[in-house]
């Protein structure tokens, strides 16, 4: 027995160290027809793990004051050694987290990778998701620019809608009456510790009920079904190591290419990563002309102002916007499809989720823009704003994808499913 | 073993010490839920402020801060005034029915006198500060009969020169009048009226 065997023996005797790295990678059976839309799961680790470094050496230089802020983000920029490329580096992470997570979340929409039985492997990823878009919105008030107080203006209000308790509980949300220095305060405390914490449990608990069921894969069919009837191993996966850790290899390189050149040719990627507003110090008594979120959360943005006010009320826009998050939890009990993936559904959900990714793709472009961009109708449409008419088609849109998708997926003129992966 | 255990004991005890731990936990979440709503500090800056109208030119706008929010003073000339009866079909509440001002601006200009209008410069959508459009006409952007007032540039809500909300805007209802009082006929006070509120 060689010197290092004896010193992982002594540790295993402790703690399940051989155990765990065979549970988790060498002896972790993936199907072994992954393809590109693969990549995505790893690629949002890797850029967890980017943020929470440059996020740990940004504290040591940023001031959480309204008075000290915005110059102590310009200090970084300007006089930290290095700053710039740590700030750029987590600014371009936090755009680059939700193209990842967007394309892995439409993973699992071509391949119904939330099926039974990844329901709650689903649910973690949504509850991630949310942690996600919680640690962006907080996280952009600290820059404390233009964009970032009249966007957390906007959005705080949001909860002033809420019937009844919606003032008071925008009041407690800020800590004051408008957006000030402690509402600064408090979102640091939550973008520096308490979102990311949950963040990273649930990022455990999705990794762990992954690893209970196995991943899906480009067939949808359960590589379980068919195991080795002497070792017990799925015939068609193979270990997560070696293979999937090199595979995986390919795809951080490529991303980092793209990472880098983002960040050290163009970090304001036009005005879509980092808005040029926020290079404005915030002024309470002064709205930029021109108000949008960043590009990630425009979609929903854009459902927000295409619902008109009812009842001399805001709240049913805020509502549709909510709901355009919230329904994605329930694509597992929803879509009553006999096959889980792309390949061997029928026309209906082809089309439907055509139709549905070019809505949402519409209704992302139309909330970077003012609502009078694309002119206004004549007279016989009221001269209403083409945009608006527009993201309420696209509103509608996206959610008849949920609404009427027991019924087209049962319908669907599905294909056989194959016995064995195939590529 | 099993059979010595009385069952029925343990499930009360379980139900009572949960139930227990929930009101301690709840107890101890209060300082914690408590100590976000504004300090005494936030709470201490929102006092009354001053505005001398004598200093404002007919057709201009003052804009003061009161409670960390733009607060405009508006000194609408006679065309003004008559620019605002024009709006009546175009605005979605023209007799200021939803309690958005003080009884007292509760009348066709929205204020006590009818040359000074007092509104909070603040959306009733999503809060953001609406930019002045006072002029009527095609100058504005916003078409030939623009009768003159605000627009909003986050999300395209108008509003007339008495702050009256238009129909089919993301805005729900009119600009909001904060309580105001006239201490002499050039100065008023903002954010108390004669009731003391």
């Amino acid at each position: 027995m060689t010197r290092t065997q004896r010193f992982i023996n002594w540790i295993d005797e402790r703690f399940p160290l051989t155990a765990t790295w065979r549970q988790h990678l060498s002896e972790y059976y993936a199907p072994k027809n992954f393809n590109f839309w693969y990549f995505f799961g790893s690629l949002a680790l890797l850029v967890l793990v980017m943020q929470i470094v440059t996020g740990i050496f940004l504290t040591m230089h940023y001031k959480p004051d309204a008075g000290q802020a915005f110059g102590s983000v310009e200090y970084i920029m300007r006089d930290v050694p290095w700053g710039w490329a740590i700030r750029y580096m987590h600014s371009t992470g936090a755009s680059m987290f939700f193209i990842v997570v967007y394309l892995h979340m439409f993973r699992a929409l071509l391949y119904g990778s939330y099926h039974k039985p990844r329901e709650l492997l689903w649910i973690f990823g949504m509850l991630v998701y949310l942690c996600l878009m919680a640690e962006a919105f907080f996280g952009y008030l600290l820059p404390w620019g233009q964009m970032s107080f009249w966007g957390a203006q906007v959005i705080v209000n949001l909860f002033s809608a809420i019937p009844f308790v919606g003032p008071d509980l925008a009041v407690w949300i800020r800590g004051d009456y408008v957006v000030s220095d402690a509402t600064l305060n408090r979102f640091f405390a939550f973008h520096v510790i308490a979102v990311p914490l949950v963040l990273l449990a649930l990022v455990a608990a999705h990794l762990v009920a992954l690893h209970e069921v196995g991943s899906n894969n480009p067939d949808g069919i359960e590589i379980k079904r068919k195991k080795d009837p002497k070792t017990g191993i799925p015939l068609d996966g193979i270990p997560f190591h070696p293979y999937y850790t090199v595979k995986d290899i390919v795809g951080v390189v490529v991303f980092l290419i793209v990472f880098s050149f983002i960040v050290f040719f163009t970090p304001e990627v036009g005005g879509y990563f980092l808005e040029h507003n926020n290079f404005f110090p915030a002024d309470p008594l002064k709205t930029p002309s021109h108000i949008a979120p960043v590009w990630y959360f425009t979609p929903f943005y854009s459902v927000l102002r295409a619902v008109p006010p009812m009842f001399s009320s805001k709240f049913p826009g805020v509502l549709a916007m909510g709901a355009a998050v919230v329904v994605l939890f329930f694509l597992p009990w929803i879509d009553r499809g006999a096959v889980k993936s792309i390949r061997y559904r029928g026309p209906l959900y082809k089309a439907a989720l055509a139709i549905f990714v070019v809505s949402f793709f519409i209704l992302g472009y139309l909330g970077t823009e003012p609502t009078n961009v694309w002119g206004q109708f004549g007279a016989w449409l009221g001269g209403a704003d083409r945009a608006t008419v527009v993201a309420r088609v696209c509103t509608v849109l996206y959610f008849l994808f949920f609404a009427l998708m027991p019924w087209y997926t049962k319908i669907d003129k599905t294909k056989p499913e194959p016995e064995r992966v195939t590529w | 073993m099993a059979d010595n255990v009385d069952r029925g004991k343990r499930r009360m005890l379980v139900i009572a010490s949960s139930v227990a731990g929930t009101i301690a936990g709840i107890g101890v979440a209060v300082p914690f839920v408590m100590s976000m709503a504004p300090s005494a500090r936030a709470r201490a800056a929102g006092a009354p402020i001053e505005v001398d109208l004598s200093k404002i030119e007919p057709g201009m706008l003052l804009t003061v801060e009161w409670r960390g929010k733009p607060v405009w003073v508006l000194h609408r000339t006679k065309e003004m005034l008559a620019e605002i009866p024009k709006s009546d079909s175009k605005v979605s509440d023209p007799h200021s029915e939803i309690a958005q001002q003080p009884p007292y601006a509760r009348n066709e200009v929205r204020s006590i006198k009818p040359e000074y209008l007092v509104l909070v410069g603040i959306c009733t959508h999503l809060g953001c500060v609406p930019t002045q459009k006072l002029q009527p006409g095609t100058e504005s952007g916003l078409g030939s009969d623009w009768t003159g007032g605000f627009y909003c540039p986050c999300h395209g809500s108008k509003f007339d020169l008495a702050g009256r909300v238009y129909k089919g805007v993301p805005a729900p209802i009119n600009l909001e009048v904060p309580p105001y009082m006239y201490l002499s006929d050039t100065r008023i006070m903002i954010g108390q009226d004669s009731k003391g509120a």
